[in-house]
């Protein structure tokens, strides 16, 4: 299988000293579900932020081999496709067509192809018939698949989506659910909903205090009840 | 939190709704302008340019009441702005009181400028209620761009269309909030928890610009934005704008030389 996304020794601190990773090794294969899993200000979000170039340190990150630099950040973000947790910051335009049309307009399709990228990418969250839609007037659950097609047009290799049932009510979680296993790309999942992460991902990767502390198949580590209660995941 | 729309009935279907919103908004502009130019006082032409909006809004089929409704919201501003006119107007006195020893004195002129101001800005409201309730926002924007508006402008009205229920609903949830843990009433108290709540608000929505720029920027945003084109200026649009300014073009010449 290919290698599409290797992290080598990463570690970084933010501006105020705050260090958030601490030589992160981790290697995403094409075909991958991944659930990156962790107890809040582990440092999940800042290792995702560093997959598509919003963050950097120089050489750590590679995708298909060639590490993430200023040179080919477009290429990256093509490739990489980066779900935000909250869908009111991923949806920013006056309707729904124009924020899904959004990336590939930057990419630069012509009109056909961006009309078709959007139909492709509404279609496969189930959203087809909402682009005329002003994304403020749509659920939570609705506004979370229209932050996934969003991505999903601009067609990267890796979708990583940030704690994509955070706020859903428990009908809302399965349609997002079965929406993620119906895609057949390369995903990394942030969660703290292990039973989502179960039913989705075979491999789980547990990040604690800016650490990898485990790394491996989701059932095993599931079933490591005191490795879950050491790292915040479950309680006694 | 459920808030109304900015721009209700403007998904309906009617005439009005079909035009291109560019001769929409030159239609309105030129309405607006040509009625400020209009001498104080030509109450027959205030009462065409009358005739011309119900018309207008008769055949966009959105109900009266809710225009009229709307389109009170403006008078209070004008009557603080104007009401203090007729006393300084010079001319014949029309009436005049005394108040502990001050004599005030209303003119006929005066009192004339500010119903002229009234009817003038009441019927300019009515214009600009009726595009809003005819164009949705989205082509209302791209209308103006395709008007060559600048694209900040567009970018920062679009933003500030998106997001301002979000900031409305966070300010609510922070009243609440604040209501909920015993909030006790009192002018200076009052005054130093808004004033904090304000801070706050400004700071959060601060960090929220810079996620959805990263959310722009993941998504290959390089500072150019784009659009498709998508508006039909089509046969209508000629006739209506066309037939717009010849029709107010001709009320305004007869009142200035007849």
């Amino acid at each position: 299988m290919r290698e599409l996304i290797t992290v080598e020794n990463l570690s970084f601190s933010y501006p105020d000293g705050q260090q958030a990773l601490i030589d992160v090794n981790l290697g995403i294969y094409e075909g991958d579900s991944v659930a990156v899993v962790g107890p809040n200000g582990a440092g999940k979000s800042t290792l995702i932020l560093h997959f598509n170039g919003i963050l950097r340190s120089n050489g750590h990150v590679k995708l298909m081999g060639r590490p993430v630099d200023d040179d080919n950040l477009k290429w990256v973000r093509n490739s990489v496709g980066l779900v935000f947790q909250n869908p009111d910051d991923q949806l920013f335009s006056p309707t729904v067509f124009d924020d899904v049309a959004f990336g590939p307009m930057n990419m630069g399709y012509s009109r056909f192809e961006v009309e078709q990228a959007v139909k492709r990418a509404l279609g496969l969250v189930g959203m087809s018939g909402f682009e005329k839609r002003s994304p403020h007037h749509l659920s939570v659950g609705e506004k979370r698949r229209v932050a996934m097609a969003t991505v999903l047009s601009m067609a990267p290799e890796v979708l990583v989506i940030d704690e994509p049932t955070s706020n859903l009510d428990p009908r809302g979680k399965r349609d997002l659910v079965d929406v993620l296993k119906g895609l057949s790309i390369t995903k990394i999942l942030i969660s703290h909903d292990l039973e989502m992460v179960r039913e989705l991902c075979p491999r789980m990767v547990i990040i604690d205090r800016g650490r990898i502390v485990a790394d491996g198949n989701t059932n095993n580590i599931l079933t490591d009840k005191k490795l879950l209660i050491t790292h915040g995941l479950a309680t006694e | 939190m459920k808030h109304s729309f900015l721009d209700q009935y403007s998904d309906h279907n009617s005439l009005v709704h079909r035009f291109d919103p560019r001769s929409k908004l030159l239609a309105t502009l030129a309405f607006i302008a040509t009625l400020v130019v209009i001498p104080t006082g030509s109450w027959p032409a205030y009462g065409m340019y009358f005739i011309i909006i119900v018309t207008l809004i008769l055949l966009s089929r959105v109900p009266l009441l809710y225009i009229l409704r709307h389109s009170l919201v403006i008078i209070p501003f004008v009557v603080l702005v104007a009401v203090f006119i007729p006393f300084f107007k010079e001319g014949e006195v029309a009436f005049s009181f005394n108040v502990w020893g001050w004599y005030f004195s209303v003119t006929h002129d005066g009192l004339e400028l500010l119903w002229s101001i009234l009817a003038k800005s009441w019927l300019s409201i009515l214009g600009l209620v009726l595009l809003t309730s005819t164009t949705n926002f989205a082509s209302l924007l791209l209308g103006l761009e395709r008007l060559r508006m600048p694209r900040v402008m567009i970018m920062l009205l679009s933003f500030m269309y998106r997001y301002i229920f979000l900031i409305t609903d966070e300010a609510m949830r922070m009243k609440q909030a604040r209501d909920s843990r015993g909030y006790r009433r009192g002018w200076l108290r009052q005054m130093s928890t808004v004033g904090n709540m304000i801070g706050t608000l400004f700071v959060r929505s601060y960090e929220r610009g810079e996620r959805i720029y990263a959310a722009m920027v993941s998504r290959g945003f390089d500072g150019h934005s784009r659009t498709l084109n998508s508006l039909q200026f089509g046969r209508t649009d000629i006739l209506f704008i066309t037939g717009m300014i010849l029709l107010l073009g001709i009320i305004n010449l007869f009142t200035l030389f007849f």
